[in-house]
């Protein structure tokens, strides 16, 4: 008797190797995010009230725009693993839930690169 | 195997909330909640990366009375996402099991949130407003 899944007998397929991927990056970009997200509080609170040539002066210290795209990257990383798993869970329609996750990638994806991408403008002097 | 209508568990209109499982509920409240930030967080710095007069028009928005509530929100949801974030990283470590660590982190999650959340709005506004 082989101890193989009926799907995997079918398939005649190994597994992917990635089986604790997704769990392990959730863990990893957890831990960035603990310091990430109180520095990103402060950061939001100095750019209460500001006008752009503050934001702008604020940005252009690289050690402020490296620590802000970090916390972007490891943010949206975190969110989109999260977000997969909650779509997994509740959709159980197969197009929808496929639709759904090619969304959210993609959706990531874009947003990731508009919030890099704006403040690399502003650091570099808008 | 014979198809049965028994209720799926947890049965939701018998079952009765522990500290526990409203806790977890809250875990992916609050990251579903936060992912959608991230589109507000975008459409700040989108703006202000823009230009002076979309700059001016978001800081309007984050300024006034409702961004102040939107924004109070979003500051809730990521101390309480990441204070019980860091309970989680305690248990994937395999600390922290037994019933009373349980209760008790969770209590220190809750009370942790609301000081946090309470110290960052205090400060902030004591900073100027």
């Amino acid at each position: 008797m082989s101890l193989r899944t009926p799907l995997g007998r079918v398939r005649g397929l190994g597994t992917a190797k990635d089986g604790t991927d997704h769990f392990w990056v959730q863990r990893v970009t957890a831990l960035a995010l603990v310091p990430l997200s109180p520095l990103f509080v402060g950061l939001v609170w100095s750019f209460n009230g500001a006008d752009r040539a503050d934001v702008i002066a604020l940005m252009g210290n690289p050690l402020v725009s490296s620590l802000f795209i970090l916390f972007i990257v490891a943010g949206i990383y975190h969110a989109k693993l999260g977000v997969r798993v909650v779509i997994e869970d509740y959709i159980h329609s197969e197009g929808l839930k496929l639709a759904s996750l090619i969304l959210v990638s993609l959706l990531s994806f874009g947003l990731g690169t508009a919030c890099v991408v704006s403040v690399l403008i502003l650091a570099f002097g808008g | 195997m014979a198809q049965t209508d028994r209720p799926l568990s947890p049965h939701l209109q018998v079952y009765r909330p522990q500290l526990t499982s409203v806790l977890s509920v809250f875990h992916r409240g609050t990251g579903v909640v936060l992912s959608i930030g991230v589109i507000f967080l975008t459409f700040w710095l989108v703006a202000a990366a823009w230009g002076p007069a979309a700059f001016n028009f978001v800081q309007a928005f984050y300024g006034s009375w409702f961004g102040y509530l939107v924004l109070l929100g979003f500051s809730f949801c990521l101390f309480y996402h990441l204070c019980n974030g860091v309970r989680h990283l305690f248990w994937d470590a395999g600390i922290g099991f037994d019933m009373e660590t349980l209760y008790r982190s969770g209590w220190a999650v809750l009370i942790a949130t609301a000081g946090l959340t309470l110290f960052a709005w205090f400060i902030g506004l004591a900073m100027g407003g």
